[in-house]
This record gives C-alpha cells, structure tokens and sequence, in this order.
C-alpha cells in the first residue's frame, strides 16, 4: 500500500461535532434585535396608558383611517397584481422585440420612491389628490413586486405541462386559467403581501396627496404627542400580522423544481402583438417617464427659493451614500449567519429565527423608527439624534430584504460541498474561506445592493431618526417639496433616483446571470 | 487485512432509525458493494465512515483505528478518506485544476497534471464544472477525491445520473484507475447489476440492517436465506417438503445443494433461478406442464412467465435463450436443471401469497410474495 500523506493516527479521537454553539447564539442575539421593536412597541403603549390608548383608538377618527387604508389596499392589490401578472406574461409567454430592454423597463419603476411619483404627479396636477390619485401612484410603484416573482415562476414552469393542456383541447384562456394560474399562484401571493405590506406603510405619497392613513397620521401625532403615536403604531402593526398570517395560513403546494428541458415556445412576432407592445409602452411612459419628465421640467425651471439650503446637494449626497452603505454592510452581515443558520436541520433556535424575520416585515418604516426614538429616549439616550440609531432602524427595516438574498446563495454553497472540503483534508477555516464564502459572494453583494437601494430610497425612518444639523437627499428633498419649492427639491430627488438605478442595475444583472447559468448540480 | 471496520453501527436522525447494528468489514484493496434500495441507508453508512456524521453506538475503525466510538471522533479532514458524492457536486466556483488541487499542499500541485492523465481530462483543465459533460464532471471528483492518496475511497453511487452507455464507459474506466492506484472502494449502488459486475464483495443493505455480506457468487448461487436471495436477481420461491437432500415441490423431486449445515428436513422454501428452469414445447418426461402467460423478449435472452397447471397455478420464471420463440398462452414443459437451496419453513414466513409475484412487467422486479419475511 502507497503512503498517505494524511494518516488516522496522527490525530486523537475528539468530541463529537455538534452545533456551533457560536452560530446559535449571534442568531438568536440578532433575532431578539429584530423583535426589538414590537417589544419596546408594547412598552410604549403599556407606558402611554389605557386611557391614551382608549382615546387615540376608539374614536371615530380611527375608523375612518382603518377604511382609508383597507380601501386603498384592497384597490392597489387588486390592480398591481392583475397588471403584474398580465406584464410577465406578455414578457415571458410572447415573442416580443427587444425583449430584454422591456423586462428592465418594466422593473425599473421599484427604483423610484413612492414620494417621488407623488410628488412628480402632484407638482403637474394640483388636482392629483385623494383615492384615486394614491391608488395610481401606489399601484405604479408597486406591480414590480407581482411581476418578478410571477415572470421567474413562469420562466421555471415546465412549458411542456401548457402544451399538454392544448393537446388535450384546451385553447389559450381556458389554459391560462386552469393550468398557468395554479402553477404561479404561489408566485402571484408572495407579490400580493408584500403589495401590500408597501401600501400600508408608505408615509410620503399619501402625505403629498393628501390621503390619510395610519401611517401619516402617526406621524402628525409624532410631531405632537409622542405617546398618541405609539397607540396608533398598534393598529398599523396588527393590520400586518394580519396580512402575514393570512398569507401563513394559505396552503402552499410545493413549488416544481424540475427546471425546463425546452425553452417555452413564444408566440411568433405577428400583428397581434401590436396591442400588447402598446399596453406595455403605455404602462412605461406612466410609470417610469412621468415621474422623470417632470423632474427634468422642474429642473429646467427656476432653482431659485426664498428658503435657505441647510445643506448643499453634494453633502446630502454625501451623507445619504455613507448611511445607506453603513446600513447595507450591517444588515448583510447580520444576514449571513442567520442564513446559515436556517439551512441546517429544523431545530428550535431555527423556527424562531424564521419567525422573527417573518414579522419584522409587518413592521413600518416609522413604527420602527418610533420604537427605537422610545428606546433611546428611556434607556439610552446617548444614542438619540446618533447616526448609530438611524442605521440600526434601516438594518432591521431591510433585515428580510437582505436575508431573501443571503438565502438564496446560501442553498447553492450547500453543506455537502463543505463536507467535500473537509474530506480533502482541509480545516473549517480553510473550508469556510475557500469554498463557502466564494460561492456566497455573489448573494451577498446582491444583499448589499438591495438594502443600499431601498435605504437610499428610505423617508420615513429617516425623517424620525436622522441627527439634527444632518440633511440627507430625502430629508432635504422633502423640506423643499413641503414649502412646494419643487424647482429647489427636484435635483434631489433625481440624484436620489440615479444612486438607486446603479445598484439596481447591478442587481438585474445579477438576476439576469441566474437564469442563464443554472447552476449544474444538485444541492 | 480490513481497512475499514464498521461494529454494530446505529444511526438515527431524529425519531427515524437509519442504520441498526450493521457490521461491514472492508478487506484492504478490494471493492466493496453496499446495495440497498433507496432509503435503505447507503448514503448514511458513507457518510459515517467519511466522518460527516457521527454514529449513535457502535465504532467505526479506519485502518485498525478507532474512528468514531459512539462518543468522540476523528473529524473529516484527518480521516483520509476520498469521497466521490453523486452527480460530482464539484465546487462551482474553481476550475478543473483547482477542483482537483483543493486537498493538495501547494508544493505538490504538480500531481494536478498526473491525475487529469489519469482520469482523461487532459486540456480541460481550465474549464469550469458547468463547462463539463455528467461524465467528465465524475472523473474530475473521482481525480480531487484520488488526490490526497486516500486508504479508502467511498462512491456514492457515482454513475446512476448518466446515461447508459456511458455509464458503461465510465464504470469501465473508474474501475481501471481504482485499480491501478490500488485502491480500496466502497461502492454504494442501488443497481444490483453494477453491484454483481464490479464488486469484489457485496453488502446488501436493506431497511437500516446489512441482510447478507458475500462475494457476488456466493450471493446469487447460494444466498445465505431467502431475503438476500430475492434481493439480488430474479428468484423463483417454492414450498416444498425437504427429506434427505432431496426437496418434493410441484416441479417434481430436486436435489439440494450440498451445504454446511446440511438442510434441515420439514416444510421449506425452495430458491431457483429462472436459468434453472428448462422449458420445451413438447411433452418431456419428468416435465411439469404449465401454459405461458407472458413473455418478454431481450434479444440475446427471454423471459417467460408460466402458470403451472397445478391447483396453486404458481406463476415462475424462466430465463431460456432468445432464439426460443413462445407465445402467450402455449403448454410448455418445465424441467428443472441443476440443485436447488432450501431453507426451514418457519412461522415468520409462511405467507399464504407463497408464489413469486411478478408485479412489474419489466423482468427486473423482485418476488414480493417474500418480502415480509425477516431473516430470523
């Protein structure tokens, strides 16, 4: 027998591997940091009373607002996800010319914040005011989140189970609806919750439309009486768990994982398509060259203002780069080791973890941004008005964004490869930098880019937290637009829309690398 | 000499039993089968000898030592052990040359260019893995596993995702370079035709217990009981009454094969081979008539069922050379060549569906009228 270079008896029998107690207890600490907000939610509430409570809540007033946001977000789910699917549809089932540019076009318009279509709407049309004009906006920016899981799900559905519909008579709608319909409605659902989460805590739009919610009353009442907006915050946050637990309660057949043999086969490039290529470009031009046409007008127009510049658009440039990075790096990070974490056997720290990241979505940008101005104002004040606070309220916010990501390259570095390291003869180290980390980078970039984006794009929050004296791109965009200076706010507002195309485009790419290689072994 | 030792190994993931006390003794240089459905827990057996999971009781020894007592273990990366998982699962993100490199030190990254020559790959060394056929992906893990000269390298059933004819190349050449680096393998395989052409021993693996250990010879021709027997290949089992080695069955009277101990007389089981089962068209003397209910031609061979025309109508099976030409419904005459192995009748197998049942039309399925019956 040959001499091995790695031989049993040099090395001694040790305990057996078990979990690494390290990975559980970061997990958990980062779990509870994203409970966080719901229990300083509780306390809050519990400290501003019953009878505050009793007073903010069971008034006629709150009904009015629970209507105002049911109602609205009954109508925007409704037609972001009728035009959600119809899009992915015509991208992912028809010949269509340059079909690559119209997938870019139609996704783009998640990239431009709520309150910059608001405002673009509102600053050309006075009158743009109210329910149908939030609808609008809202069911604008958010159709994006119906189409891209539907137009992925369409591209994983197994085109041979559509052919076998129409061999066995089935014509193109019956088919549609008895067979593409099912294969995506879990894709379709997904979209719908978080349509609807969006609805429920934007701020901006409503405030420049003039449409009261939860959410722009809450904060009227911030600017107040603290305590009457913590009551508020625990309506808007119910109406969320609500929507969570609808959506956990829906059953879910698991999802065909077989990949296409055969690339659908697309209607040919006939007359017909015509009318679709309109509808698409008619739903572009509202979505996406509205809001910059009337930024490029504005900006053709006088910059002059009576106000004062608190800070020039290269600092708040400045500023809103660094928090917003800051914010991505802490958020990936904590990611990492909690998807780590879900992808090992279920376990009792595992469930928790998938929960608690679970309901931090149905938190608001401004109920966490309260709940951490109550943590600080009682427990720690010398961290209130620090940017410290401001960039852990954007990594809670953004914490399921950043994990969806991490996740998803956390399944391809599966632990067998690891295993396969370690039969090599290499340490978990060497294994963990070598193998792991090289094939997690490119979710975890993903991860950054994505949080980078929505924080640059983040008002709410930011509007609570930032440290007085600081001015980022939205805080200033949003004095200027508040004293309609729209001249003044629209260079803002468009260095906001050009950082966030960057990191968007990157993330298309990213995705655009996923549907091409699929990745050639199982996991 | 054994290099690898398993004693009385249990595994259990959570609730569920995977393995239960399952001796396996690997002679040095030899290529061993583990064959077992799946689920049956191969893959698990692999990865405990691999040192990714730790056994519940029982030891583990690699080349006389103690691995893995039940209590503490030797980690993966001082085990020494190759490992070759299904479809390759190559590291993504490295080329051909880093795969095979990753468990060498860097002084040694010469050998690289060797063990391409040896598996064939040479000029693909700067492809990546989604550049690569099943195949070659398959030489590439067999070349990274070879690499850091393992006492043992284990296959997880490493052809099963490739197509057949190139199964059969593959299969062919692995074997080569095994044996030319004189390597001892455990081969984990659920196709019981691999199992029988490559191995030099044969564990069969089934529900979590190793039911017999033997070369593939012995296995086939004289199974050491009646489960290990319908296992492996088509097995035709009869009732019959044993008296001095000679079996009475409804095939007539047929001698036993000599064993060591002798089979003990009283109600049996017999076991024959469907190439045991000689059929004729005309009547024959000491023939048993029975009428062809189907039959599946392989070109080289066929395979018949036939109904013998007694009460039970027991269906057997007949392997006859292909040039035969029978149809669905003929008499045919079945004479018996050769001996038959008997085993006691006990309670735990007297199952009233005592006739093979050939559910599956393909040829390749087993008896099932013997499934239920546990070894002891």
């Amino acid at each position: 027998m040959h001499s091995a270079p790695v031989s049993v008896q040099r090395y001694r029998l040790r305990p057996r591997d078990g979990r690494s107690p390290t990975v559980v207890a970061i997990s958990v600490i980062i779990a509870l940091a994203l409970l966080l907000p719901l229990v300083l939610l509780a306390l809050d509430a519990h400290s501003a009373g019953w009878d505050e409570i009793h007073r903010v809540l069971f008034r006629e007033h709150s009904l009015f607002l629970l209507r105002h946001t049911v109602v609205l977000s009954l109508l925007v789910v409704a037609l972001a996800a009728t035009i959600g699917v119809a899009t992915a549809w015509c991208t992912e089932r028809s010949q269509l010319p340059a079909q690559r540019m119209w997938t870019v076009l139609l996704v783009m318009p998640v990239g431009i914040p709520d309150f910059v279509v608001g405002y673009a709407w509102h600053s050309i049309a006075p009158t743009m005011n109210g329910l149908l004009a939030a609808t609008l906006v809202m069911t604008l920016g958010t159709y994006p989140l119906v189409y891209l899981p539907v137009a992925a799900a369409l591209r994983r559905a197994n085109p041979t189970i559509e052919d076998t519909a129409h061999s066995l008579g089935k014509g193109a709608l019956a088919t549609f609806y008895r067979v593409t319909l099912p294969l995506i409605r879990t894709a379709v659902l997904g979209g719908c919750v978080l349509v609807v989460l969006t609805v429920i805590s934007e701020y901006g739009a409503f405030e420049i439309l003039r449409y009261q919610t939860f959410t722009t009353e809450i904060f009227t009442e911030f600017q107040f009486d603290s305590q009457a907006a913590g009551a508020l915050s625990v309506p808007l946050v119910l109406l969320g768990l609500l929507v969570l637990t609808i959506d956990g309660l829906l059953p879910r057949r698991p999802t065909n994982s077989t990949t296409p043999r055969r690339a659908p086969k697309l209607d040919q490039w006939r007359w017909t398509v015509v009318p679709r290529l309109l509808a698409l470009a008619a739903l572009i031009v509202i979505g996406i060259g509205v809001p910059i046409g009337t930024l490029g007008y504005w900006m053709t127009r006088s910059q002059h203002t009576t106000l004062p510049a608190a800070v020039t658009l290269t600092s708040a440039t400045t500023t809103t780069l660094t928090y917003s990075a800051w914010a991505a790096a802490v958020t990936v990070v904590a990611a990492l080791p909690v998807a780590m974490m879900i992808f090992r056997r279920t376990s009792a720290p595992r469930i928790v973890l998938e929960r608690a990241t679970y309901v931090t979505q149905a938190l608001p940008g401004v109920v966490i941004a309260l709940s951490l101005v109550f943590f600080a104002t009682h427990y720690a004040f010398g961290l209130y008005q620090t940017s410290a606070l401001l960039v852990a309220a954007y990594a809670i916010l953004h914490f399921p964004l950043a994990l969806v990501c991490v996740k998803t390259s956390v399944a391809q570095a599966s632990a067998r490869l690891a295993d396969i390291g370690r039969s090599l003869g290499r340490g978990p180290i060497a294994v963990f930098c070598r193998i792991t980390l090289p094939l997690l980078t490119p979710g975890l970039l993903a991860g950054f880019c994505l949080v980078f984006l929505t924080a640059v794009t983040e008002l709410t929050a930011t509007l609570v937290l930032d440290p007085i004296g600081v001015q980022t791109l939205a805080t200033q965009f949003w004095a200027y637009q508040s004293e309609v200076a729209y001249g003044a706010a629209a260079p803002y507002a468009l260095v906001i829309v050009a950082l966030a195309a960057l990191p968007g485009t990157l993330l298309g790419l990213w995705f655009d690398r996923e549907r091409h290689t699929r990745p050639n072994l199982a996991s | 000499m054994s290099i690898i030792e398993l004693r009385q190994v249990a595994k259990r993931f959570g609730a569920t039993p995977v393995l239960n006390n399952v001796d396996l003794t690997v002679p040095d240089g030899s290529l061993t089968a583990v064959l077992g459905a799946s689920g049956s827990g191969k893959t698990t057996l692999l990865r405990l000898i691999a040192g990714f999971e730790q056994v519940d009781t029982g030891t583990v020894a690699i080349g006389g030592h103690v691995v893995d007592d039940g209590r503490r273990s030797i980690r993966a990366q001082h085990r020494g052990v190759g490992y070759v998982p299904q479809e390759g699962a190559l590291f993504p993100h490295l080329t051909v040359k880093g795969n095979i490199g990753f468990g060498l030190p860097r002084a040694e990254h010469h050998k690289v260019t060797q063990l391409v020559d040896l598996v064939g790959l040479s000029g693909l060394e700067r492809r990546f893995p989604h550049q690569l056929s099943g195949g070659q992906q398959q030489r590439v893990a067999l070349a990274r596993a070879l690499a850091i000269q393992p006492k043992v390298v284990l296959l997880d059933e490493p052809f099963s995702s490739l197509d057949a004819s190139l199964r059969h190349t593959l299969r062919r050449d692995v074997i080569h370079i095994l044996a030319q680096t004189a390597t001892t393998t455990i081969l984990v395989t659920h196709d019981q035709d691999e199992a029988l052409a490559l191995a030099d021993q044969i564990a069969v693996l089934r529900e979590g217990n190793v039911v017999a250990t033997a070369d593939p010879r012995t296995l086939y021709s004289q199974p050491p009981d009646i489960t290990a027997a319908s296992f492996i290949g088509e097995a035709n089992i009869l009732t019959a009454h044993v008296h001095a080695d000679q079996a009475r069955c409804v095939l007539g009277t047929i001698r036993l094969h000599t064993t060591n101990p002798p089979a003990t007389d009283g109600p049996s089981r017999l076991l024959l081979r469907p190439e045991q089962l000689i059929l004729h068209p005309e009547t024959k003397e000491n023939a048993i008539s029975a009428t062809v209910v189907e039959f599946q031609y392989h070109g080289h061979d066929a395979l018949v069922h036939v109904a013998i025309d007694h009460p039970n109508h027991q269906i057997l099976l007949s392997r006859i050379p292909g040039n035969l030409a029978l149809t669905t419904g003929q008499s045919v005459w079945v004479e018996v060549r050769g001996t038959a192995r008997a085993w006691p009748l006990t309670n735990h197998n007297t199952n009233p569906n005592n006739h093979t049942d050939f559910s599956s039309a393909t040829g390749q399925s087993k008896p099932t009228g013997v499934s239920g019956a546990p070894r002891d």
